[in-house]
């Protein structure tokens, strides 16, 4: 079972940070928990001290702006996200991937950031949002930095952050104009966690129905989400047919080597990164055309 | 010092409560061990059953997955807090009725989730149903009537027949 801890309860984030520093490397945040008391009852996490940030209400928000695009506090329950009227109108995506998290007590409890910092490969957030571009932002008692979302897996349940850091926003830009995002993912059960996922995203040209621009990132395929770049390339330049997203699934497939789990050997999750790589871009490609 | 005990106050079924607790105490700990609510059962621990749902300000929540510190503060019901003295709750009055329960372990993990559907939306469409008690596990494949009985509980809560 858990093994003891020294407990904290910050109530802002300047107070988090003293505690992360104090406790430096000897400290874990919790936030909702929701991932990280399974690691801990299994006792394959352990730490020191634990700071508990559910509390800091500050973090969280949900905010929009036309022009800066979308701001989301960490401790944004999913339940929340999925139930926002500003994300369902301008990023429906997030909405819809939310949806599909967890179960809905999960979803009442979890935090958005918490499932971020967790740094599951098979986590669904982190490939929608590497698709919408988004952007982190991280903050330690001596000062603030943003990275890419694709830049913060690190590894199998390791993160970007060094141990006096925590994240304290989200950020989201308003995708260029005519532009269609969805994620699609292989589950036994609603809401259980995807076999493999797949988040695309496509910018057209409403001149020519050229396509612009192509994100592409997927979940559960390897140690970190995965953006399939090869596969990007495949669509970016061309006017795109049900044929160019079967291939892109294709390329997407090749570009992984999912090892072999509970769930499926390493061929079955293979071949089914194409399958998943071609449904959400399919749904992405209806989105551009409508947006 | 690791494990030293932590005060914690909240709510639970109404009442307030005040403990000191080892930070490593999970709610549903707290709620069997030391008031000796034993509704919300231990099921799997693991954040899979749903037999431990109890509502925390409201929401549906699993409390075998949530510390009892986090629950400081705030409004707890579990399945003990649901009736009104012997006056059973519509919910549980629909699932006695129309036979949803089989062996019961699932029960009040059941009424809970379906408890917090209800609070925020009264008039759930069948689907929406279905989705709140998505994490609720019946080992006696007793979901379809469950599910009319929380759809017949709705009904009636709306001043229906």
């Amino acid at each position: 079972m858990i093994v003891d801890f020294e407990y904290f309860a910050p109530k802002t984030v300047a107070e988090a940070l003293s505690l992360l520093a104090q406790h430096k490397g000897e400290a874990k945040i919790i936030a909702g928990g929701q991932s990280m008391l399974v690691v801990m009852k299994r006792g394959l996490l352990t730490t020191e001290n634990l700071v508990d940030i559910k509390g800091i209400d500050a973090l969280d928000y949900i905010k929009y702006d036309e022009g800066k695009g979308l701001r989301i506090g960490p401790l944004t329950i999913h339940r929340a996200i999925e139930k926002s009227p500003i994300i369902q109108k301008h990023y429906r995506v997030l909405s819809e991937m939310e949806h599909n998290l967890a179960t809905v007590q999960t979803r009442n409890w979890g935090t958005i950031g918490g499932n971020l910092c967790h740094g599951d490969p098979a986590g669904d957030p982190a490939p929608v949002l590497i698709a919408l571009n988004a952007k982190l932002k991280i903050a330690s008692s001596k000062g603030e930095r943003i990275i890419e979302t694709e830049d913060f897996s690190q590894d199998y349940l390791e993160v970007a952050l060094e141990p006096d850091e925590m994240l304290i926003e989200i950020q989201v830009p308003t995708p260029p104009p005519h532009t269609g995002t969805a994620s699609e993912k292989l589950m036994v059960m609603k809401g259980d966690m995807g076999i493999v996922g797949a988040a695309v995203s496509i910018t057209l040209n409403p001149k020519d129905g050229v396509c612009k621009d192509a994100r592409i990132a997927l979940s559960n395929c390897g140690s970190t989400p995965l953006r399939a770049k090869k596969a990007e390339k495949k669509l970016i330049g061309k006017v795109l047919n049900d044929s160019l997203l079967i291939e892109a699934g294709e390329v997407a497939s090749e570009e992984t080597a999912p090892p072999a789990d509970v769930h499926g050997s390493s061929e079955y999750r293979k071949e089914m990164v194409g399958v998943f790589v071609r449904r959400a871009a399919i749904k992405a490609l209806e989105k551009a055309k409508a947006a | 010092m690791k494990g030293e005990l932590k005060e914690l106050k909240l709510t639970v079924n109404g009442k307030s409560y005040e403990f000191k607790v080892k930070p490593k105490t999970l709610l549903v700990e707290l709620l069997r061990n030391e008031l000796k609510l034993t509704g919300a059962k231990i099921g799997c621990l693991d954040s899979a059953c749903g037999a431990c749902t109890v509502n925390v300000d409201g929401k549906a929540v699993r409390s075998c997955s949530v510390l009892a510190l986090q629950a400081n503060g705030r409004k707890v019901t579990t399945i003990e807090g649901v009736a009104d003295g012997d006056k059973l709750h519509p919910i549980q009055e629909a699932m006695v009725e129309y036979g949803a329960i089989e062996c019961g372990f699932c029960t009040p993990g059941m009424v809970m989730s379906a408890r917090a559907l209800l609070g925020e939306n009264p008039a759930p469409s069948r689907e929406e149903i279905r989705e709140a008690i998505q994490g609720n596990l019946c080992a006696d494949e007793g979901y379809v009537k469950y599910i009319e009985a929380i759809e017949i509980a709705a009904k009636k809560m709306r001043g229906g027949n």
